[in-house]
């Protein structure tokens, strides 16, 4: 999982019938700074996630799947919560 | 997934049994302000998208599963049609002297046809 940001929307008409009712999200990975890391996603929502939100990640298929409950649906990245706060310990590398 | 254009096609006589009837398309990734970046790839084709369109395409084994229940080989496939793209974020201005490239909207693409069509 990956912490990110949520960075704008997308609409489509066409695409695969098992993304119908699903929002679509544009999504910058971050560093922990708050830097972007690498470029910007796609991803479904399943947590009702808007823009300017800072969220969690899941890049991976099945987790990204089961948290919109369509399971064997092309689905590889899910923004499945928001983040409040990240606490790093301190001397700890 | 992953915002892309489609750029091109690829032709394949000898391939894989499963992926008999697929569609690849060069998709070049792009960032969410509609310019390029990274590399281009092939995807297989599910939604009909042709060249100039903006896709999104999904990568790893989910990239099989619209042609379920066969599980051809792939592992990037297209698997929607961009209609809009709807950005709000703030955009660092550049130092100053670098070089900036404003993105241009895509490019209408306009199928000439031939007479013999």
């Amino acid at each position: 999982m990956l912490i990110a940001r949520i960075v704008g929307e997308l609409t489509a008409t066409q695409k695969h019938a098992s993304h119908e009712g699903l929002k679509l999200l544009l999504v910058q990975p971050l560093n922990l700074d708050g830097t972007d890391r690498g470029d910007a996603v796609v991803a479904v929502d399943a947590v009702d996630a808007g823009v300017g939100d800072k969220v969690l990640l899941a890049t991976e298929g099945f987790s990204a799947m089961t948290s919109v409950g369509r399971p064997n649906s092309p689905i590889d990245m899910a923004v499945i919560g928001f983040i409040d706060h990240i606490e790093l310990v301190q001397g700890v590398d | 997934m992953y915002l892309g254009r489609v750029v091109g096609s690829v032709w394949c006589t000898v391939k894989n049994p499963d992926m008999t009837g697929c569609r690849m398309l060069v998709v070049q990734p792009l960032t969410p302000e509609l310019t390029n970046t990274g590399k281009q790839l092939i995807c297989t084709d599910t939604m009909g998208a042709g060249a100039g369109e903006i896709v999104y395409w999904v990568r790893g084994k989910e990239a099989s599963f619209p042609f379920l229940p066969a599980e051809p080989p792939l592992d990037t496939t297209i698997v929607g049609i961009v209609d809009r793209v709807h950005v709000k974020r703030t955009v660092e201005a550049p130092a100053e002297g670098a070089l900036v490239e404003t993105p241009k909207p895509a490019a209408p693409v306009h199928r000439k046809r031939s007479r013999k069509d």
